[in-house]
Protein backbone atom coordinates (compact mmCIF):
# COMPACT_ATOMS: atom_id res chain seq x y z
CA UNK A 1 0.00 0.00 0.00
CA UNK A 2 1.20 3.48 -0.98
CA UNK A 3 0.23 6.47 -1.42
CA UNK A 4 3.13 8.03 -3.30
CA UNK A 5 2.29 7.63 -7.02
CA UNK A 6 5.40 6.12 -8.32
CA UNK A 7 5.32 4.89 -11.90
CA UNK A 8 7.88 2.05 -12.41
CA UNK A 9 9.57 2.40 -15.34
CA UNK A 10 7.09 1.62 -18.58
CA UNK A 11 7.89 2.38 -21.83
CA UNK A 12 6.38 4.93 -23.26
CA UNK A 13 5.14 6.74 -19.89
CA UNK A 14 6.50 10.11 -19.91
CA UNK A 15 7.01 12.36 -16.56
CA UNK A 16 4.04 14.19 -17.92
CA UNK A 17 1.14 13.98 -15.09
CA UNK A 18 -2.26 14.54 -17.52
CA UNK A 19 -4.47 13.73 -14.05
CA UNK A 20 -3.39 14.56 -10.67
CA UNK A 21 -6.05 13.59 -8.01
CA UNK A 22 -5.61 14.78 -4.85
CA UNK A 23 -7.74 13.90 -1.26
CA UNK A 24 -10.52 13.32 -2.68
CA UNK A 25 -13.78 13.22 -0.81
CA UNK A 26 -17.56 13.03 -1.50
CA UNK A 27 -20.60 12.02 0.18
CA UNK A 28 -23.95 11.47 -0.48
CA UNK A 29 -27.05 11.72 2.49
CA UNK A 30 -23.38 11.10 4.98
CA UNK A 31 -22.35 8.47 3.42
CA UNK A 32 -18.86 8.63 2.23
CA UNK A 33 -18.85 7.16 -1.55
CA UNK A 34 -15.58 8.84 -2.22
CA UNK A 35 -12.95 8.88 1.31
CA UNK A 36 -9.38 10.62 0.76
CA UNK A 37 -8.28 9.37 -2.47
CA UNK A 38 -5.32 10.64 -4.32
CA UNK A 39 -3.23 9.46 -7.41
CA UNK A 40 -1.64 10.49 -10.79
CA UNK A 41 -2.14 9.70 -14.41
CA UNK A 42 1.03 10.32 -16.65
CA UNK A 43 1.01 10.97 -20.49
CA UNK A 44 0.53 7.96 -22.12
CA UNK A 45 -0.51 5.14 -19.33
CA UNK A 46 -3.47 3.20 -18.78
CA UNK A 47 -4.42 3.32 -15.69
CA UNK A 48 -7.22 1.49 -14.04
CA UNK A 49 -9.73 1.71 -11.31
CA UNK A 50 -10.78 -1.40 -9.69
CA UNK A 51 -12.46 -1.83 -6.88
CA UNK A 52 -16.17 -4.08 -6.10
CA UNK A 53 -19.25 -3.04 -7.04
CA UNK A 54 -20.34 0.60 -4.85
CA UNK A 55 -16.69 0.69 -4.24
CA UNK A 56 -16.89 4.70 -5.21
CA UNK A 57 -15.57 3.92 -8.95
CA UNK A 58 -17.86 5.61 -11.17
CA UNK A 59 -18.17 8.55 -8.24
CA UNK A 60 -14.44 9.19 -8.41
CA UNK A 61 -14.91 9.11 -13.13
CA UNK A 62 -17.57 11.93 -12.34
CA UNK A 63 -15.15 13.69 -9.81
CA UNK A 64 -12.22 13.79 -12.69
CA UNK A 65 -14.66 15.09 -15.11
CA UNK A 66 -16.27 17.70 -12.96
CA UNK A 67 -20.19 16.72 -13.20
CA UNK A 68 -19.95 16.30 -9.60
CA UNK A 69 -18.27 18.64 -7.24
CA UNK A 70 -16.12 17.32 -4.39
CA UNK A 71 -16.12 17.88 -0.81
CA UNK A 72 -12.88 18.66 -0.13
CA UNK A 73 -9.74 17.93 -2.32
CA UNK A 74 -8.60 18.50 -6.06
CA UNK A 75 -8.46 17.44 -9.53
CA UNK A 76 -6.38 18.67 -12.08
CA UNK A 77 -6.77 17.40 -15.59
CA UNK A 78 -4.64 18.08 -18.76
CA UNK A 79 -3.69 21.25 -16.57
CA UNK A 80 -7.37 22.47 -15.90
CA UNK A 81 -8.68 22.60 -12.14
CA UNK A 82 -11.59 20.84 -11.88
CA UNK A 83 -14.76 21.61 -11.46
CA UNK A 84 -14.02 25.38 -12.24
CA UNK A 85 -12.47 24.45 -15.57
CA UNK A 86 -14.39 21.09 -16.21
CA UNK A 87 -15.34 22.53 -19.56
CA UNK A 88 -11.43 23.35 -21.07
CA UNK A 89 -10.44 19.97 -19.68
CA UNK A 90 -13.41 18.09 -21.22
CA UNK A 91 -12.67 19.74 -24.72
CA UNK A 92 -9.60 17.09 -24.64
CA UNK A 93 -10.85 14.52 -23.02
CA UNK A 94 -13.07 11.65 -24.68
CA UNK A 95 -15.79 9.22 -22.42
CA UNK A 96 -17.22 6.09 -22.83
CA UNK A 97 -19.97 5.49 -20.33
CA UNK A 98 -21.42 2.34 -19.08
CA UNK A 99 -24.34 2.71 -20.70
CA UNK A 100 -23.51 3.35 -23.84
CA UNK A 101 -25.96 5.95 -24.59
CA UNK A 102 -26.49 6.60 -27.65
CA UNK A 103 -29.17 8.23 -29.74
CA UNK A 104 -31.47 5.89 -31.12
CA UNK A 105 -32.74 8.27 -33.15
CA UNK A 106 -29.82 8.44 -35.48
CA UNK A 107 -27.85 6.79 -37.81
CA UNK A 108 -24.08 5.48 -36.63
CA UNK A 109 -23.04 8.42 -38.77
CA UNK A 110 -25.54 10.82 -37.23
CA UNK A 111 -24.66 9.99 -33.15
CA UNK A 112 -20.92 10.79 -34.06
CA UNK A 113 -21.85 14.34 -36.44
CA UNK A 114 -24.31 15.29 -33.47
CA UNK A 115 -21.56 14.35 -30.90
CA UNK A 116 -19.02 16.43 -32.82
CA UNK A 117 -21.19 19.68 -32.79
CA UNK A 118 -21.46 19.87 -28.74
CA UNK A 119 -17.64 20.09 -29.10
CA UNK A 120 -18.11 22.87 -31.47
CA UNK A 121 -16.04 21.02 -34.39
CA UNK A 122 -16.46 22.20 -37.64
CA UNK A 123 -18.85 20.06 -39.79
CA UNK A 124 -16.42 19.44 -42.29
CA UNK A 125 -13.43 18.54 -39.61
CA UNK A 126 -15.84 15.71 -38.58
CA UNK A 127 -16.94 14.76 -41.70
CA UNK A 128 -12.96 14.08 -42.32
CA UNK A 129 -12.42 11.91 -38.99
CA UNK A 130 -15.65 10.23 -39.39
CA UNK A 131 -14.51 7.36 -42.04
CA UNK A 132 -11.26 6.74 -40.09
CA UNK A 133 -13.45 6.08 -36.77
CA UNK A 134 -16.05 4.40 -38.20
CA UNK A 135 -12.85 2.38 -39.61
CA UNK A 136 -11.29 2.33 -36.44
CA UNK A 137 -14.32 0.99 -34.33
CA UNK A 138 -15.12 -1.82 -37.46
CA UNK A 139 -18.08 -0.32 -38.59
CA UNK A 140 -17.18 1.65 -42.00
CA UNK A 141 -20.12 -0.89 -43.47
CA UNK A 142 -22.74 0.48 -41.17
CA UNK A 143 -22.56 3.95 -41.09
CA UNK A 144 -25.94 4.65 -42.17
CA UNK A 145 -27.17 1.60 -39.63
CA UNK A 146 -30.09 2.46 -36.95
CA UNK A 147 -28.92 1.55 -33.29
CA UNK A 148 -31.30 -0.56 -32.82
CA UNK A 149 -29.61 -3.35 -35.41
CA UNK A 150 -26.17 -3.45 -33.55
CA UNK A 151 -24.93 -5.68 -31.75
CA UNK A 152 -23.91 -5.34 -28.43
CA UNK A 153 -20.63 -5.20 -29.37
CA UNK A 154 -20.89 -2.89 -32.06
CA UNK A 155 -22.83 -0.60 -29.74
CA UNK A 156 -19.50 -0.08 -27.68
CA UNK A 157 -17.31 0.29 -30.59
CA UNK A 158 -19.80 3.57 -31.87
CA UNK A 159 -19.68 4.58 -28.28
CA UNK A 160 -15.70 4.37 -28.62
CA UNK A 161 -15.55 5.99 -31.89
CA UNK A 162 -17.95 9.11 -30.58
CA UNK A 163 -15.25 9.69 -27.49
CA UNK A 164 -12.60 9.83 -30.04
CA UNK A 165 -14.28 12.73 -32.11
CA UNK A 166 -12.58 15.28 -30.52
CA UNK A 167 -9.62 13.40 -30.69
CA UNK A 168 -8.71 13.75 -27.00
CA UNK A 169 -5.82 13.12 -25.22
CA UNK A 170 -7.40 11.17 -22.37
CA UNK A 171 -9.60 8.50 -22.56
CA UNK A 172 -12.31 7.56 -19.74
CA UNK A 173 -13.81 4.34 -19.98
CA UNK A 174 -16.39 3.39 -17.29
CA UNK A 175 -16.64 -0.63 -17.23
CA UNK A 176 -15.64 -0.61 -20.71
CA UNK A 177 -16.57 -4.67 -21.56
CA UNK A 178 -19.03 -5.27 -18.75
CA UNK A 179 -22.25 -7.09 -20.59
CA UNK A 180 -19.78 -7.82 -23.45
CA UNK A 181 -19.01 -11.77 -25.25
CA UNK A 182 -15.21 -12.45 -24.83
CA UNK A 183 -14.85 -11.87 -29.09
CA UNK A 184 -16.27 -8.62 -28.87
CA UNK A 185 -14.22 -8.00 -25.57
CA UNK A 186 -10.95 -9.23 -26.97
CA UNK A 187 -11.77 -6.52 -30.14
CA UNK A 188 -12.62 -3.67 -27.63
CA UNK A 189 -9.22 -4.82 -25.69
CA UNK A 190 -6.86 -4.38 -29.18
CA UNK A 191 -8.65 -0.92 -29.95
CA UNK A 192 -7.62 0.63 -26.29
CA UNK A 193 -4.05 -1.13 -27.16
CA UNK A 194 -3.92 0.44 -30.70
CA UNK A 195 -4.78 3.88 -28.97
CA UNK A 196 -1.87 3.44 -26.28
CA UNK A 197 0.14 2.74 -28.98
CA UNK A 198 -0.83 6.07 -30.18
CA UNK A 199 -0.37 7.98 -27.28
CA UNK A 200 -3.53 8.58 -26.03
CA UNK A 201 -3.79 8.48 -21.87
CA UNK A 202 -6.42 5.35 -20.86
CA UNK A 203 -8.13 5.84 -17.47
CA UNK A 204 -10.61 2.85 -16.87
CA UNK A 205 -12.78 1.62 -14.35
CA UNK A 206 -13.21 -2.83 -14.04
CA UNK A 207 -14.02 -5.08 -11.69
CA UNK A 208 -12.55 -7.40 -14.38
CA UNK A 209 -8.96 -8.75 -13.52
CA UNK A 210 -8.53 -10.09 -16.72
CA UNK A 211 -9.03 -6.53 -18.11
CA UNK A 212 -6.85 -5.05 -15.51
CA UNK A 213 -4.07 -7.39 -15.71
CA UNK A 214 -4.10 -7.04 -19.62
CA UNK A 215 -4.47 -3.42 -20.49
CA UNK A 216 -3.17 -1.23 -17.42
CA UNK A 217 0.42 -0.51 -16.51
CA UNK A 218 -0.86 0.79 -12.90
CA UNK A 219 -3.97 -0.27 -10.81
CA UNK A 220 -5.29 1.61 -8.02
CA UNK A 221 -7.56 -0.89 -5.66
CA UNK A 222 -10.64 0.92 -4.33
CA UNK A 223 -12.13 -0.24 -1.47
CA UNK A 224 -15.11 1.33 0.30
CA UNK A 225 -14.42 4.58 -1.40
CA UNK A 226 -10.80 4.20 0.32
CA UNK A 227 -7.58 3.44 -2.25
CA UNK A 228 -6.21 0.67 -0.66
CA UNK A 229 -3.36 -0.18 -2.56
CA UNK A 230 -1.53 1.23 -5.86
CA UNK A 231 0.96 -0.45 -8.14
CA UNK A 232 1.72 -2.12 -11.80
CA UNK A 233 -0.13 -5.49 -11.33
CA UNK A 234 2.57 -7.76 -11.29
CA UNK A 235 3.82 -5.43 -8.50
CA UNK A 236 0.66 -5.67 -6.40
CA UNK A 237 0.69 -9.45 -6.66
CA UNK A 238 4.49 -9.27 -5.84
CA UNK A 239 3.74 -6.99 -2.83
CA UNK A 240 0.44 -8.09 -1.67
CA UNK A 241 0.24 -12.03 -1.76
CA UNK A 242 2.07 -15.36 -1.46
CA UNK A 243 3.08 -16.08 -5.20
CA UNK A 244 1.58 -19.63 -5.75
CA UNK A 245 -2.42 -21.10 -4.61
CA UNK A 246 -3.56 -24.28 -3.96
CA UNK A 247 -7.28 -24.94 -4.19
CA UNK A 248 -8.51 -27.47 -3.15
CA UNK A 249 -11.83 -29.03 -2.56
CA UNK A 250 -13.58 -32.18 -0.44
CA UNK A 251 -15.82 -32.52 1.94
CA UNK A 252 -13.13 -32.32 4.59
CA UNK A 253 -11.56 -29.54 3.10
CA UNK A 254 -11.43 -28.04 6.52
CA UNK A 255 -8.91 -31.03 8.07
CA UNK A 256 -7.22 -30.40 5.15
CA UNK A 257 -6.72 -26.82 5.56
CA UNK A 258 -5.80 -27.53 9.31
CA UNK A 259 -3.24 -29.81 8.39
CA UNK A 260 -1.59 -27.84 5.71
CA UNK A 261 -1.11 -24.89 8.55
CA UNK A 262 0.08 -27.28 11.08
CA UNK A 263 2.82 -28.38 9.11
CA UNK A 264 3.44 -24.67 7.85
CA UNK A 265 2.96 -25.88 4.13
CA UNK A 266 0.88 -22.55 3.93
CA UNK A 267 0.83 -19.15 5.00
CA UNK A 268 -2.80 -18.19 4.82
CA UNK A 269 -5.51 -20.69 3.85
CA UNK A 270 -9.25 -18.92 2.89
CA UNK A 271 -11.99 -21.33 2.80
CA UNK A 272 -15.44 -20.60 1.23
CA UNK A 273 -17.86 -23.40 1.08
CA UNK A 274 -16.11 -26.59 0.41
CA UNK A 275 -13.30 -24.95 -0.99
CA UNK A 276 -9.84 -24.09 0.37
CA UNK A 277 -7.47 -21.25 -0.92
CA UNK A 278 -3.97 -22.03 0.29
CA UNK A 279 -1.29 -19.43 -0.11
CA UNK A 280 2.06 -20.38 0.07
CA UNK A 281 5.55 -19.32 -0.59
CA UNK A 282 6.02 -22.85 -2.15
CA UNK A 283 3.19 -25.15 -2.58
CA UNK A 284 4.80 -28.48 -3.12
CA UNK A 285 4.36 -29.58 -0.01
CA UNK A 286 0.36 -28.81 0.59
CA UNK A 287 -0.01 -30.63 -3.29
CA UNK A 288 1.39 -33.55 -1.92
CA UNK A 289 -1.12 -33.40 1.14
CA UNK A 290 -3.80 -32.75 -1.40
CA UNK A 291 -2.56 -36.12 -3.58
CA UNK A 292 -3.04 -38.05 -0.85
CA UNK A 293 -5.75 -36.67 0.99
CA UNK A 294 -8.88 -39.21 0.33
CA UNK A 295 -11.59 -37.40 -2.26
CA UNK A 296 -9.65 -34.30 -2.71
CA UNK A 297 -9.43 -32.65 -6.74
CA UNK A 298 -7.07 -29.75 -6.35
CA UNK A 299 -5.45 -27.13 -8.66
CA UNK A 300 -2.33 -25.03 -8.33
CA UNK A 301 -1.46 -22.01 -9.91
CA UNK A 302 0.52 -18.98 -9.75
CA UNK A 303 -1.31 -16.45 -7.58
CA UNK A 304 -2.95 -13.79 -9.84
CA UNK A 305 -4.70 -10.20 -9.58
CA UNK A 306 -7.69 -11.58 -8.33
CA UNK A 307 -6.23 -12.84 -5.40
CA UNK A 308 -5.06 -9.75 -4.56
CA UNK A 309 -8.55 -7.76 -4.73
CA UNK A 310 -10.18 -10.79 -2.86
CA UNK A 311 -7.13 -10.61 -0.40
CA UNK A 312 -7.88 -6.50 0.07
CA UNK A 313 -11.07 -6.33 -0.79
CA UNK A 314 -12.72 -9.47 1.35
CA UNK A 315 -15.04 -12.22 -0.28
CA UNK A 316 -18.34 -11.16 0.63
CA UNK A 317 -20.87 -10.34 -2.05
CA UNK A 318 -21.20 -6.87 -3.00
CA UNK A 319 -24.66 -5.92 -4.16
CA UNK B 1 -2.56 21.53 -1.23
CA UNK B 2 -6.16 19.91 -0.70
CA UNK B 3 -8.51 22.91 -1.57
CA UNK B 4 -11.94 23.40 -0.36
CA UNK B 5 -14.16 23.88 -3.10
CA UNK B 6 -17.42 25.27 -2.46
CA UNK B 7 -19.96 24.29 -5.41
CA UNK B 8 -21.58 27.21 -6.87
CA UNK B 9 -25.59 27.49 -5.51
CA UNK B 10 -28.06 25.65 -6.74
CA UNK B 11 -29.77 28.57 -6.76
CA UNK B 12 -27.45 30.61 -9.47
CA UNK B 13 -29.25 32.43 -12.26
CA UNK B 14 -28.92 30.26 -15.60
CA UNK B 15 -25.08 29.92 -17.35
CA UNK B 16 -25.48 32.64 -20.07
CA UNK B 17 -24.32 30.90 -23.31
CA UNK B 18 -24.50 29.68 -26.77
CA UNK B 19 -23.55 26.24 -25.59
CA UNK B 20 -27.15 25.17 -26.09
CA UNK B 21 -27.54 25.54 -29.78
CA UNK B 22 -25.86 22.25 -30.90
CA UNK B 23 -28.80 20.72 -28.25
CA UNK B 24 -31.30 22.21 -29.96
CA UNK B 25 -30.16 21.16 -33.17
CA UNK B 26 -30.15 17.44 -31.87
CA UNK B 27 -33.83 17.95 -30.83
CA UNK B 28 -34.73 19.91 -34.20
CA UNK B 29 -32.61 17.19 -36.43
CA UNK B 30 -34.81 14.28 -34.52
CA UNK B 31 -38.17 15.99 -35.34
CA UNK B 32 -37.30 16.76 -38.99
CA UNK B 33 -37.17 12.77 -39.39
CA UNK B 34 -40.59 12.13 -37.85
CA UNK B 35 -41.88 15.78 -39.00
CA UNK B 36 -44.58 14.26 -41.03
CA UNK B 37 -46.12 12.17 -38.33
CA UNK B 38 -45.58 14.72 -35.72
CA UNK B 39 -47.09 17.46 -37.70
CA UNK B 40 -49.94 15.60 -38.30
CA UNK B 41 -50.45 14.60 -34.77
CA UNK B 42 -49.87 18.51 -34.09
CA UNK B 43 -52.67 19.45 -37.05
CA UNK B 44 -55.08 16.16 -36.59
CA UNK B 45 -55.94 16.57 -33.03
CA UNK B 46 -57.21 20.09 -32.70
CA UNK B 47 -58.62 20.02 -35.58
CA UNK B 48 -60.56 17.06 -34.37
CA UNK B 49 -61.52 19.34 -31.09
CA UNK B 50 -62.26 22.65 -32.89
CA UNK B 51 -64.23 20.62 -35.18
CA UNK B 52 -66.36 18.03 -33.47
CA UNK B 53 -67.01 20.61 -30.63
CA UNK B 54 -67.36 23.83 -32.54
CA UNK B 55 -69.84 22.60 -35.07
CA UNK B 56 -71.32 19.52 -32.75
CA UNK B 57 -72.09 22.23 -29.44
CA UNK B 58 -72.66 25.24 -32.63
CA UNK B 59 -75.34 23.16 -33.08
CA UNK B 60 -76.73 23.98 -29.49
CA UNK B 61 -75.23 26.91 -29.27
CA UNK B 62 -75.88 29.02 -31.64
CA UNK B 63 -74.06 32.25 -30.72
CA UNK B 64 -71.62 32.77 -27.67
CA UNK B 65 -70.63 36.39 -27.09
CA UNK B 66 -72.06 37.28 -29.88
CA UNK B 67 -69.96 34.98 -32.57
CA UNK B 68 -70.92 31.42 -33.52
CA UNK B 69 -69.48 29.43 -31.12
CA UNK B 70 -66.68 27.85 -33.48
CA UNK B 71 -65.36 31.15 -33.65
CA UNK B 72 -65.30 31.61 -29.38
CA UNK B 73 -63.49 28.02 -29.14
CA UNK B 74 -60.70 29.15 -32.03
CA UNK B 75 -58.80 31.31 -30.04
CA UNK B 76 -59.22 28.80 -26.76
CA UNK B 77 -58.17 25.97 -28.69
CA UNK B 78 -55.13 27.82 -30.13
CA UNK B 79 -54.07 28.26 -26.61
CA UNK B 80 -54.69 24.88 -25.33
CA UNK B 81 -53.15 23.15 -28.25
CA UNK B 82 -50.07 24.68 -27.61
CA UNK B 83 -50.18 24.49 -24.12
CA UNK B 84 -50.47 20.59 -24.27
CA UNK B 85 -47.71 20.32 -26.60
CA UNK B 86 -45.29 22.34 -25.03
CA UNK B 87 -46.56 19.89 -21.87
CA UNK B 88 -45.96 16.58 -23.72
CA UNK B 89 -42.30 17.66 -25.14
CA UNK B 90 -40.95 19.01 -21.48
CA UNK B 91 -42.56 16.23 -20.04
CA UNK B 92 -42.48 12.57 -22.17
CA UNK B 93 -39.89 13.36 -24.67
CA UNK B 94 -37.68 15.43 -22.14
CA UNK B 95 -37.98 12.90 -19.88
CA UNK B 96 -36.57 10.12 -22.15
CA UNK B 97 -33.77 11.92 -23.31
CA UNK B 98 -32.96 12.49 -19.96
CA UNK B 99 -34.10 9.28 -17.95
CA UNK B 100 -35.13 6.62 -20.37
CA UNK B 101 -32.09 6.90 -23.29
CA UNK B 102 -29.54 9.07 -20.86
CA UNK B 103 -28.95 11.39 -23.88
CA UNK B 104 -28.15 14.06 -21.40
CA UNK B 105 -26.20 12.13 -19.75
CA UNK B 106 -23.69 11.45 -22.86
CA UNK B 107 -24.40 15.41 -23.75
CA UNK B 108 -22.81 15.85 -20.27
CA UNK B 109 -19.58 14.43 -21.27
CA UNK B 110 -18.62 16.88 -23.83
CA UNK B 111 -17.96 20.56 -22.79
CA UNK B 112 -20.94 21.31 -22.01
CA UNK B 113 -23.33 22.11 -18.85
CA UNK B 114 -26.17 20.93 -17.41
CA UNK B 115 -27.48 24.31 -17.58
CA UNK B 116 -26.89 24.51 -21.55
CA UNK B 117 -29.05 21.38 -22.08
CA UNK B 118 -32.13 22.65 -19.80
CA UNK B 119 -32.31 26.28 -21.56
CA UNK B 120 -31.82 24.22 -25.30
CA UNK B 121 -34.72 21.66 -23.92
CA UNK B 122 -36.98 24.22 -22.82
CA UNK B 123 -36.80 26.31 -26.15
CA UNK B 124 -37.17 23.22 -27.98
CA UNK B 125 -40.73 22.64 -26.73
CA UNK B 126 -41.88 25.74 -26.77
CA UNK B 127 -40.90 25.89 -30.64
CA UNK B 128 -42.68 22.53 -31.08
CA UNK B 129 -45.16 24.00 -29.35
CA UNK B 130 -45.44 26.82 -31.28
CA UNK B 131 -45.69 24.47 -34.47
CA UNK B 132 -48.84 22.78 -32.99
CA UNK B 133 -50.08 26.29 -31.98
CA UNK B 134 -49.06 27.77 -35.73
CA UNK B 135 -50.78 24.71 -37.10
CA UNK B 136 -54.21 25.07 -35.82
CA UNK B 137 -53.70 29.14 -36.44
CA UNK B 138 -53.83 27.87 -39.97
CA UNK B 139 -56.55 25.27 -39.65
CA UNK B 140 -58.39 28.23 -38.42
CA UNK B 141 -57.60 30.54 -41.62
CA UNK B 142 -57.65 27.74 -43.89
CA UNK B 143 -61.39 27.07 -42.47
CA UNK B 144 -62.50 30.24 -42.42
CA UNK B 145 -63.12 30.55 -38.92
CA UNK B 146 -61.51 33.66 -38.94
CA UNK B 147 -59.44 35.25 -41.50
CA UNK B 148 -58.70 38.73 -39.87
CA UNK B 149 -55.09 40.08 -40.21
CA UNK B 150 -55.10 40.37 -36.04
CA UNK B 151 -54.27 36.28 -36.40
CA UNK B 152 -50.66 37.52 -37.24
CA UNK B 153 -50.32 38.84 -33.70
CA UNK B 154 -51.35 35.43 -32.28
CA UNK B 155 -47.88 33.92 -33.41
CA UNK B 156 -46.11 35.76 -30.76
CA UNK B 157 -48.56 35.03 -27.97
CA UNK B 158 -48.15 31.37 -29.18
CA UNK B 159 -44.24 31.49 -28.73
CA UNK B 160 -44.62 33.30 -24.88
CA UNK B 161 -47.17 30.65 -24.38
CA UNK B 162 -45.15 27.87 -25.60
CA UNK B 163 -41.98 29.32 -23.18
CA UNK B 164 -44.52 29.24 -19.88
CA UNK B 165 -45.67 25.99 -20.52
CA UNK B 166 -42.53 24.29 -21.31
CA UNK B 167 -40.84 25.48 -18.54
CA UNK B 168 -44.02 24.71 -15.97
CA UNK B 169 -43.39 20.96 -17.73
CA UNK B 170 -39.63 21.08 -16.89
CA UNK B 171 -40.18 21.33 -13.59
CA UNK B 172 -42.55 18.39 -13.42
CA UNK B 173 -39.86 17.08 -15.56
CA UNK B 174 -37.01 17.16 -12.75
CA UNK B 175 -39.08 15.83 -10.05
CA UNK B 176 -40.35 12.73 -12.19
CA UNK B 177 -39.44 8.89 -11.19
CA UNK B 178 -41.20 7.59 -14.09
CA UNK B 179 -43.45 8.45 -16.45
CA UNK B 180 -46.88 7.85 -14.80
CA UNK B 181 -45.98 10.75 -12.26
CA UNK B 182 -47.12 12.73 -15.87
CA UNK B 183 -50.11 11.98 -15.56
CA UNK B 184 -50.89 13.32 -12.36
CA UNK B 185 -49.66 16.79 -14.19
CA UNK B 186 -52.64 16.24 -17.22
CA UNK B 187 -55.14 15.42 -14.51
CA UNK B 188 -54.75 17.45 -11.67
CA UNK B 189 -53.29 20.27 -13.21
CA UNK B 190 -53.43 20.96 -17.10
CA UNK B 191 -57.30 19.25 -17.62
CA UNK B 192 -58.92 21.08 -14.59
CA UNK B 193 -56.96 24.35 -15.94
CA UNK B 194 -58.54 23.96 -19.16
CA UNK B 195 -61.89 24.04 -17.86
CA UNK B 196 -60.74 27.22 -15.67
CA UNK B 197 -59.50 29.02 -18.33
CA UNK B 198 -62.45 30.01 -20.81
CA UNK B 199 -60.91 27.66 -23.76
CA UNK B 200 -64.32 26.04 -24.06
CA UNK B 201 -67.37 28.61 -22.27
CA UNK B 202 -66.91 32.30 -21.52
CA UNK B 203 -65.86 32.49 -17.58
CA UNK B 204 -67.03 35.45 -16.45
CA UNK B 205 -70.17 33.85 -14.64
CA UNK B 206 -68.24 31.91 -12.45
CA UNK B 207 -68.49 32.71 -8.47
CA UNK B 208 -66.10 35.16 -7.41
CA UNK B 209 -63.43 33.08 -5.13
CA UNK B 210 -63.25 30.45 -8.89
CA UNK B 211 -63.06 33.94 -10.84
CA UNK B 212 -60.22 34.77 -8.94
CA UNK B 213 -58.60 31.91 -9.24
CA UNK B 214 -58.94 31.66 -12.83
CA UNK B 215 -57.70 34.99 -13.22
CA UNK B 216 -54.25 34.25 -12.08
CA UNK B 217 -53.84 30.75 -14.61
CA UNK B 218 -51.12 31.26 -17.33
CA UNK B 219 -54.07 28.98 -19.77
CA UNK B 220 -56.47 32.33 -18.79
CA UNK B 221 -53.63 35.37 -19.34
CA UNK B 222 -52.99 33.36 -22.85
CA UNK B 223 -56.53 32.84 -23.58
CA UNK B 224 -57.42 36.47 -22.70
CA UNK B 225 -55.30 37.51 -25.25
CA UNK B 226 -55.55 34.97 -28.42
CA UNK B 227 -59.20 34.90 -28.74
CA UNK B 228 -59.99 38.87 -28.89
CA UNK B 229 -57.40 38.37 -31.90
CA UNK B 230 -58.61 35.49 -33.47
CA UNK B 231 -61.92 38.06 -33.32
CA UNK B 232 -60.20 40.86 -34.84
CA UNK B 233 -60.45 43.07 -32.35
CA UNK B 234 -57.26 44.08 -29.49
CA UNK B 235 -57.34 42.46 -26.29
CA UNK B 236 -58.43 45.19 -23.59
CA UNK B 237 -55.90 43.83 -20.68
CA UNK B 238 -52.70 43.60 -22.63
CA UNK B 239 -50.31 44.23 -20.00
CA UNK B 240 -51.40 42.91 -16.90
CA UNK B 241 -51.89 39.46 -19.15
CA UNK B 242 -48.40 39.58 -20.61
CA UNK B 243 -46.98 40.32 -17.34
CA UNK B 244 -48.25 37.30 -16.21
CA UNK B 245 -47.51 35.11 -19.11
CA UNK B 246 -43.71 36.36 -18.53
CA UNK B 247 -44.13 36.29 -14.59
CA UNK B 248 -45.10 32.51 -14.99
CA UNK B 249 -42.07 31.57 -17.56
CA UNK B 250 -39.39 33.72 -16.01
CA UNK B 251 -40.53 31.87 -12.45
CA UNK B 252 -40.92 28.67 -13.29
CA UNK B 253 -37.89 28.28 -15.76
CA UNK B 254 -36.07 29.19 -13.12
CA UNK B 255 -37.78 26.32 -10.62
CA UNK B 256 -37.24 24.11 -13.01
CA UNK B 257 -32.92 25.21 -13.45
CA UNK B 258 -33.00 24.65 -9.70
CA UNK B 259 -34.86 21.52 -9.61
CA UNK B 260 -32.98 19.74 -12.31
CA UNK B 261 -29.39 20.73 -10.72
CA UNK B 262 -30.57 19.38 -7.48
CA UNK B 263 -31.72 15.92 -9.17
CA UNK B 264 -28.21 15.82 -10.98
CA UNK B 265 -26.20 16.88 -7.82
CA UNK B 266 -27.35 13.80 -6.09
Amino acid sequence: MSDSPSVPGVPGVSDDVVLRVDGLIKAFGGVRAVDGVSFCVRRGECFGLLGPNGAGKSTTLKLMLGLVAPESGSVELLGHRVPEEALSARRKVGVVPQADALDPDFTVGENLRVFGRYFGLPRAEVEQRMESLLEFAGLAQRRDARIHELSGGMKRRLTLARALVNDPEVLFLDEPTTGLDPQARHLIWDRLRRLLARGKTIVLTTHFMEEAERLCGRLAILDHGRLIAQDSPRGLIAKEIEPQVVEASADSVDAWARRVLELQAARRVEIVGDTAFAYCDDSRQAVALAEAWPGMRYLQRSANLEDVFLKLTGRELRD
Amino acid sequence: MAARFSPPSIYRPPAASLRFVPVYLRNLLVWRKLATASLLGNVADPLITLVAFGYGMGQLLREVQGVPYIVFLAGGAVCMSTAMAASFEALYSAFSRMHVQRTWESILNAPLELDDVIVAEWLWAATKSAFSGVAILLVIFALGVSREPTLLLVVPLILLAGLTFSAIGLCFNALARGYDFFTYYFTLVLTPMTFLSGVYYPVDRFPDWLAAIAAFLPLTAAVELVRPLVLGRLPEHVWPQLALLFGYAAAAFWTALVLTRRRFVA
